[in-house]
Formats: C-alpha cells, sequence, structure tokens
C-alpha cells in the first residue's frame, strides 16, 4: 500500500507541491530531447531516402563539430584576427566539407552496393563511422575541444522567471536551440512535401525503378539527401557541443535516437520530433519524480522503456506510415 | 500538350529502330536478334506468349537493361548504353506490368513527380519556396490538372495512390507517363487485370493520347482484341525472336503466330 503510494501518488503530490521545479523539469526535458529529435531527424532524412539506416549519423554529428572547431583554431592561427569572421568562415568552410562528404559517400560507399540487401549498407555505414572516427582523430586530435559558442554569436548566460511562487532559470543556448531546430524543422517539412525535390525523395523512397522511369537521378537524390543529413548534423553538433563540449563521447547520444526513431517511426519528421520530445521529457521527468524510488541511475535505460511501451500498442510507431498491401 | 521539340521527326518517319539486339542473362537468352521499328505517331503493339521477352524489350528500350548486342537509334541518333533516367531526359516515358506507383504519395503528387524533368529551379529557391520556384510549380501544377481532367480522375486527386483501386492505379500511372510529356510512351500490358469497362476506358485514354497529342505509343497486351483494335503495327515475339511484323491483318493470318499461340503438333 505504502509503495503504491510512493509510486502513483506522491510523485503527482510533489509535482502539485513545486510547480516551478516542474515546469523546470519540463524545460530541460523539453530541451532534451529536442536535441535527440535533431539527430533521429537525420536518421529520418537517409532512412527515408534510400532506405539506408545510417549508423554513422552520431559520428556526423561530432565529425561536424571537429571540423567547425578545429577550421576556426585553423584559421585564428593564421591570422584571421575578427573571431566572428573566422567563426563564420569556418562555418561555410564546414558546410562545403558536409557537402563533400556527402558527395564521397554516394560515391565510393552508396554507388558501388546499389541493389545489394539493407543490410549490407547498414554494414557499409558502420565501416563509415569507423572511418570518420580515425580520420576525425588523425586531423583534430582525440581530445576534447570547446565549441565556438561566443564567436558564433550564439547566446549565453540565462534568463530567470519568477512564475509560480518560485524561480525557473532558462538557458539562453537552450532557448536558441529551440528556436533553431523548429526552424530547420519547419524548413524540412515544407520542403519535402511542397517542392520537385522533396517529392523527388519521396518518390525514391517509394519505388526506384519507377523514380527512375521518370527521369529522377538516384546518385543526385542521395547526394541531396546526406548533405542534408549533414547539415542537420552540424546544428546538432553546435548546439550539442555547446552545452558540453566537442568529443567522441557525443557519438553515444546517437544510440538515445534509436527510441526516438521507435517511437515516431522510421519515416516520419514529425514523428522523430514529438518521439524525441516524449523521450526527453520522460526521460527528465522520470528521473526527476522517480528515479529516487530505486536509487536513480534511470538516464541509461528509461528512453527504450518508454520505447517499448509504445511498441506494444502502436508497432509502426506514433508517425510511422502504415504499410498497406494487397493481397 | 504540344509534341516536344527536339530533332524535328514527322509523323510516319522512324522515330526508334532496333537492330540485331541480343540479350541474354547468364546462359538465358531473353532476346535473340532482334530488329524492328517504331515510327512517329503510330500505336505500336508488342504481342507474344508468356515469356516470349516483350518486357524485356521495353527494358532495353528505357535502359533498365543493357543488350549485349545490337544498334538502337532514337530520335536518328545511335545510342549508347544509357541509364534509365536518361532515357526519360531523352524522352521515353513508360508504365509498369505491376504498376510501380509512389504508394506514399496523393495522386496528383504521383504526377507532379512525372514533371520532375520539366523543373529546374535549383535547391535553394526550393528551399525558400519563394519566387521562381513557386511560379513554376504553380505552371506545373496547371498543366498536372490538365491531365487529371483528361484522365477523369480529379475525385481521387488527393488520395494516397496505395489506397486506390487497381484500374484507378493504372490510369494514374498513365498520367505519371504523360506528365513528362513524351515522345515514346511505352506501356506495359496497361489493360492486365481491368474489367472490360475499365478496358474501354483505357483503350479509349489510349486513342485519345495518341489522337490529340501524336504521341507515339509502344504496348504490350495480351488480349487480342484490344491489340488488333488499337494497333497500326503488330510485332510478334516468341521464345525472344521476332516471328511477325506488320499490320494486325497480316500478322492474324501468320502462320507462325497462328503456331505459337495455339500450339502446333510436331
Amino acid at each position: 500500500m505504502n509503495l503504491l503510494y510512493m509510486i502513483f501518488v506522491d510523485p503527482f503530490m510533489q509535482m502539485a507541491a513545486a510547480p516551478d521545479l516542474l515546469v523546470q523539469t519540463l524545460w530541460e526535458g523539453l530541451v532534451g530531447g529536442m536535441l535527440y529529435a535533431l539527430i533521429a531527424l537525420g536518421f529520418v532524412l537517409i532512412f527515408k531516402a534510400s532506405g539506408v539506416f545510417n549508423f554513422a549519423q552520431g559520428i556526423m554529428v561530432v565529425f561536424a563539430a571537429l571540423t567547425l572547431v578545429g577550421t576556426y583554431h585553423l584559421l585564428v592561427l593564421y591570422g584571421v584576427s575578427n573571431t566572428h569572421l573566422a567563426a563564420y568562415v569556418a562555418l561555410a568552410i564546414t558546410i562545403g566539407v558536409m557537402f563533400v562528404l556527402a558527395y564521397s559517400v554516394e560515391r565510393l560507399v552508396l554507388r558501388p552496393l546499389v541493389n545489394q540487401p539493407d543490410i549490407i549498407l547498414f554494414m557499409a555505414t558502420f565501416g563509415l563511422t569507423y572511418f570518420l572516427i580515425g580520420f576525425g582523430e588523425l586531423v583534430f586530435g582525440g581530445e576534447p575541444k570547446v565549441m565556438i559558442a561566443d564567436a558564433l554569436y550564439l547566446p549565453r548566460g540565462s534568463v530567470d522567471y519568477k512564475i509560480l511562487g518560485g524561480l525557473v532559470s532558462l538557458q539562453k543556448i537552450d532557448i536558441a536551440a529551440a528556436v533553431i531546430a523548429s526552424l530547420m524543422v519547419a524548413a524540412l517539412s515544407v520542403f519535402f512535401s511542397k517542392t520537385r525535390i522533396g517529392r523527388a525523395l519521396r518518390a525514391v523512397a517509394d519505388s526506384h525503378k519507377a523514380a527512375l522511369s521518370v527521369g529522377i537521378s538516384l546518385e543526385q537524390i542521395w547526394v541531396t539527401v546526406w548533405f542534408a543529413a549533414g547539415l542537420v548534423a552540424l546544428v546538432t553538433g553546435i548546439m550539442w557541443g555547446a552545452r558540453s563540449n566537442v568529443s567522441f563521447a557525443l557519438q553515444v547520444i546517437s544510440l538515445k535516437a534509436l527510441p526516438v526513431l521507435i517511437l515516431g517511426g522510421f519515416t516520419s519528421i514529425p514523428g522523430a520530433i514529438v518521439g524525441g520530445l516524449i523521450i526527453g521529457i520522460g526521460e527528465k521527468i522520470g528521473e526527476f519524480y522517480w528515479g529516487p524510488l530505486i536509487g536513480g541511475g534511470t538516464d541509461s535505460w528509461l528512453a527504450y522503456v518508454i520505447a517499448l511501451v509504445f511498441l506494444l500498442f502502436r508497432p509502426q510507431g506514433l508517425f510511422g506510415e502504415k504499410i498497406i498491401e494487397r493481397i | 500538350m504540344r509534341a516536344p521539340s527536339g530533332q524535328e521527326i514527322a509523323a510516319g518517319d522512324v522515330l526508334l529502330s532496333l537492330e540485331n539486339v541480343s540479350l541474354a542473362f547468364g546462359g538465358v537468352k531473353a532476346l535473340s536478334d532482334v530488329s524492328f521499328d517504331i515510327r512517329k505517331s503510330e500505336i505500336r503493339a508488342i504481342i507474344g506468349p508468356n515469356g516470349a521477352g516483350k518486357t524485356s524489350m521495353l527494358n532495353v528500350i528505357n535502359g533498365f537493361y543493357q543488350p549485349q548486342l545490337g544498334r538502337i537509334t532514337f530520335k536518328g541518333k545511335a545510342r549508347a548504353k544509357m541509364r534509365p533516367d536518361e532515357a526519360a531526359r531523352g524522352g521515353i516515358a513508360r508504365t509498369f506490368q505491376n504498376v510501380a506507383l509512389f504508394k506514399g504519395m496523393s495522386a496528383l503528387d504521383n504526377i507532379m513527380a512525372g514533371r520532375s524533368l520539366k523543373m529546374h529551379r535549383g535547391f535553394f529557391w526550393q528551399l525558400l519556396r519563394h519566387g521562381p520556384a513557386m511560379k513554376e510549380e504553380v505552371e506545373h501544377r496547371l498543366f498536372v490538372e490538365e491531365i487529371i481532367e483528361f484522365l477523369h480522375i480529379q475525385h481521387i486527386r488527393k488520395v494516397q495512390v496505395g489506397r486506390l483501386p487497381y484500374g484507378l492505379q493504372k490510369r494514374v500511372e498513365l498520367g505519371r507517363a504523360l506528365a513528362m510529356e513524351p515522345d515514346l510512351l511505352l506501356l506495359d500490358e496497361p489493360m492486365a487485370g481491368m474489367n472490360l469497362e475499365e478496358k474501354e476506358d483505357m483503350s479509349r485514354f489510349v486513342l485519345d493520347v495518341n489522337d490529340h497529342f501524336g504521341t507515339t505509343i509502344a504496348l504490350i497486351e495480351h488480349d487480342m482484341g484490344v491489340v488488333m483494335d488499337l494497333s497500326d503495327r503488330v510485332v510478334v515475339l516468341d521464345y525472344g525472336r521476332k516471328i511477325a511484323d506488320g499490320t494486325p491483318d497480316v500478322v492474324k493470318a501468320d502462320q507462325a503466330v497462328i503456331d505459337a499461340y495455339l500450339g502446333v503438333a510436331h
């Protein structure tokens, strides 16, 4: 009886007793969830257009962030004195590097493996992961780096609101992350649903041979999606790097994208977003209010449990396309 | 729909010719030494028993298969190895035997996808979805609406095509091919699996496309009645070889064709 009380009543009493704390927890969950959502978004883009589950998405985040920071330091070293200028030049160069990466992946990895079973392509992305780790360490070194948040004009510090009889403190960088992520998601959604290239992307996802027959070039589409996923990775890397720092440990976070994908469905952009938010918020709320009951440490597994529970009821995910097959 | 430009080929001239084309998969010969041509503005039927190599023939024409031997000349130009998207760019559109639509997309989006090649605005304009890209989108949308009206599929415009009955799916697929304003339209069994009424509708569309827009059509069909009514000339394949070629009446009376279809006592 006492146990039931502790599980089902007490946490809600706590929420009601300190609403400001609840809002704070929700906000932190929201921000964490948004970053999960961005990583999941990278997966979804590539999966949608090529049916490839890109294991390398996590390391692309690290690689993009490292390239940005590394190029910046190089520019400063070679005498660019204006840090803001250096930062934005580095940003442009990094975008270029992500394009070259997308192009090379299409040329060297995807094209030779076209028409191979999906599992082969999946394994190839493992290879890509380890290549990027090795290459990144070789060029930029393995030690953690500090994201150049100030030079990029990203805000720092926090704003405090006195509400609900308490204090809620929001990091400015988190607010910036929320705004930028929302804008990017909105742009991508419109792009996918309303434009020729977006339509071609969905066409390729549905049927390769039909897409070819109307003159859509698979190569061009693949470069486009990998580039888009690279851009998403870059934004994710900047935002995440600004919260902690840039190191290869970051790629572990990408495993958190898995429950997000299971929740949202592998093919849905809104799914990735909503899934990310549910996982992020669920994780934080669970950790804060129910975690103490079992001695904490829930953040390593709670996300997966949430996804599993959802999976029981909706095997195709929240927004996944239900496959309609005529028999 | 106007006839697309390019080198002008007058109606009745040879649009596409295949000379001594052979195609094999390992030891299996799908096509052996087949030659025939398709003239501008005609309806050309390719018939033959199951496994005769008809679909392989279409796949060779639009670049899904590369023949090991032979020459293909399209619009007066000999053609080297070609990918299907390049063939599409050259003006060859097609439909598939088992319908290959973009199942997750609406009928409208499917047909719009057929306009991909006609739309040119770059990536960044499209990202902004503004200015020239928006104008372009609207222009093409108008064109696609004409096709939709022509095929009488206004009512299913926004329906996800995976949910449509088979006959309508075939019509959407035809619409997507028409959206490409092709010089040569390849139809792989456009009436397969349809009931009589649907077949009549589809026959009328094929004739209308040919009449109004002068589109050259090559089609594979099993229903002999349909073939004889629609086509100007017929080529007959059996076991990967050409066994007859000519007007429907000539082909119908050909002994080799009768043998191939009815079997012959040896």
